[in-house]
């Protein structure tokens, strides 16, 4: 992300590269064939393939965490140490923990708590973020000099770190989790929407529009705004894994969410002493729970990522 | 590439300046350390009485919270911790009960080994995963590689490292589950350590190498599509030199001077991991002192870990001057 302030604008400006439409570069060099044009062909069938998988898992685990609480409550989940430690079987597909619960329902909970914490945590993230962007994008000159800098100055400090510093002083709670989530991540949204902002400005329609009138107020939600927020909701979109991962690490650490919202995080950790006895199902699944849907979400955030730059395309989706 | 001599004195004087940049950034984060300390509802001297301090007297609780010099406005506590920070006193550890400067000598060099084998570790695989990815975009070896990749990036480094303990340790019995030394011993001995490093750097190393698959594959495989490989393909050359002699050499570079901006995520997986094989590091003592809110460890370690990050990106900067003679040294 070093160089992700100046990015934009070189999108903007590049020359035609191969994520250009067949036939523009055949048109520059004539009787030049193009083996393997990325972009076309069983590659742009393979995108379809997995943004559609993707979306597909999304939606399933969206209803999940919707609709599986509403079915069955967790309260039917008594204590039952009879039934503890049972490896995965058709009654309990993915086996029952340490007193006897069964870890899918379990699972789809714990789910549940982490995408919730994600969401809010990646929205705060994103609207700090933009908010800071923006400013110090319209605002220029010393105040935006100001800004970078801080931005330099958290980017220093190794985000886990400064993630566990705050909870450690705030703890505990949700929001002090969903706070270090936010302070450690908004970096990278306030970048990227600085840099949208900067580019934006240059641009004729902006000049015409203040040129014919328009007041600071009326350029900025008429012509800045739309231009920024399909930026801000893909920082969103890309934001809600991090943070996700972001607060399972702390609670794996028995930092994060208090014992009782038992998110994915707090299943792993609590595994522990079931893992040393030979029992790998409760390690297992939580884990697998935290994976899916981060890498869903990140294929689709990928596939809207080559819509709105289309140069950007493909690497490192998280 | 022989090469005469390198531009040690540009080199030198860019390392002087960062350094002098450095001063600002590091006063800034012990600030904001005691700033977030000031505004949370975390209690030093409640801290450090500890049960004590559920019965103690007001007047007694008054009296500590002066001894500590809690009750001097923020200002007067930063100074106070910075001034006694350059004369090499970071103060003592409440939950390891030692000053925390031998808490940090005791524990750098663990976290160290862990670390430099894993990053080592990651480089080797990474590159050759990466390198067998390029050779053909879009084929069979290269979408498993890159669909590993993403699912390695997303998976959490502490779920690795459980599952290998439980692989490892549990059903194959190859290798310890974690500490420094097996039990009943306090003999570090370097097999003994050889044996219980191997397992927390093998995680540490799986959590790194997505990032490095990934952009040494985007980096040779653009190579491959430029035109000094164009030429030495249509010299004829053998593909093997073609790949390791020119597109690796050229995709390779941006990469590796990228290495020292990874420093920020090698902590974060030594975090996880330490804490999962309890290997005696720095980083498992962070998670350890946050637990107990440790501030004076907690804050020594933080600062620490933000020159590590500056450290890195001086490292990386200098490489990447060093590689690519139009970047320069003016950074």
């Amino acid at each position: 992300m070093a160089d992700s302030h100046t990015s934009t604008r070189q999108e903007a400006t590049a020359a035609p590269g191969p994520g250009t439409a067949p036939g523009t570069g055949a048109a520059l060099a004539p009787g030049v064939t193009w083996h393997r044009r990325p972009g076309t062909g069983h590659r742009r069938r393979t995108r379809t393939v997995r943004v559609w998988v993707s979306a597909g898992l999304v939606a399933a685990v969206v209803l999940a965490v919707l609709v599986v609480p509403l079915l069955v409550p967790l309260d039917n989940q008594s204590v039952d140490l009879a039934r503890k430690l049972q490896a995965p079987s058709l009654s309990h597909p993915f086996g029952t923990d340490e007193v006897g619960r069964d870890l899918l329902l379990r699972c789809v909970y714990g789910l549940r708590v982490s995408l919730l914490v994600g969401v809010v945590a990646a929205l705060v993230a994103v609207g700090l973020g933009t908010a800071v962007g923006a400013l110090a994008g319209a605002l220029g000159g010393w105040a935006d000099r100001a800004v970078m800098r801080l931005v330099d100055l958290f980017s220093s400090v190794p985000h886990l770190l400064l993630g566990i510093f705050i909870v450690a002083m705030f703890r505990p709670g949700v929001w002090p989790v969903i706070l270090s989530v936010a302070l450690t991540h908004w970096l990278s949204t306030a970048r990227i929407v600085r840099a949208e902002v900067l580019s934006l400005r240059s641009r004729p329609h902006i000049d015409a529009a203040i040129s014919g009138g328009a007041s600071r107020w009326r350029v900025a939600v008429r012509h800045l705004l739309p231009g920024v927020l399909p930026q801000a909701g893909l920082a969103a979109v890309l934001m809600v894994p991090h943070a996700i991962w972001h607060e399972s690490a702390l609670s794996f650490l028995g930092l994060g969410l208090p014992a009782h919202e038992a998110s994915l995080g707090i299943m792993v950790n609590a595994a522990r002493g079931s893992l040393l006895a030979g029992a790998w199902w409760p390690t297992l699944f939580p884990g697998l729970f935290l994976i899916v849907p981060t890498l869903a979400l990140a294929g689709l955030a990928g596939a809207w990522r080559e819509r709105i730059n289309p140069r950007r395309r493909s690497e490192l989706m998280l | 590439m022989p090469r005469a001599s390198l531009p040690w004195a540009a080199m030198a004087r860019m390392t002087g300046r960062r350094a002098l940049l450095a001063v600002p950034v590091l006063l800034a984060v012990t600030f904001g350390v005691f700033a977030v300390a000031a505004a949370s509802p975390f209690d030093p001297v409640r801290a450090y009485a500890g049960d004590a301090g559920l019965t103690a007297s007001q007047a007694n609780l008054d009296q500590l919270r002066h001894n500590l010099g809690v009750d001097q406005p923020l200002i007067g506590r930063w100074w106070h911790w910075l001034t006694a920070a350059l004369t090499g006193d970071l103060g003592d550890s409440a939950t390891l009960r030692a000053p925390v400067t031998q808490v940090i000598g005791e524990r750098l060099g663990w976290s160290v080994l862990l670390c430099a084998l894993a990053f080592l570790l990651a480089v080797a695989v990474g590159t050759a995963l990466g390198v067998a990815a390029a050779r053909r975009r879009g084929g069979l070896l290269d979408r498993a590689v890159t669909s590993l990749a993403y699912t390695l990036e997303a998976a959490p480094p502490f779920w690795l490292g459980l599952l290998a303990v439980w692989l490892f340790a549990l059903k194959l019995g190859v290798l310890p589950a974690g500490g420094l030394t097996d039990t009943g011993t306090d003999l570090a001995t370097p097999g003994q350590i050889a044996r219980h490093v191997a397992l927390p750097a093998l995680v540490l190393a799986v959590s790194q190498l997505p990032w490095f698959v990934l952009y040494v594959r985007q980096g040779v495989g653009d190579a491959l599509e430029e035109d000094p490989v164009r030429g030495a393909r249509a010299r004829g050359l053998r593909e093997r030199t073609v790949l390791l002699h020119h597109a690796l050499r050229s995709g390779l570079l941006p990469v590796l001077t990228l290495i020292g901006s990874r420093v920020p995520e090698l902590i974060t997986g030594a975090l996880l991991v330490e804490t999962v094989f309890s290997w005696p590091g720095i980083a498992a003592a962070t998670v350890e002192a946050a637990t107990a809110v440790d501030f004076p460890l907690l804050a020594a370690l933080t600062v620490l870990a933000t020159a590590a990050v500056l450290a890195g990106n001086l490292l990386s900067d200098l490489l990447y001057g060093l590689a690519d003679p139009r970047v320069g040294f003016d950074g």
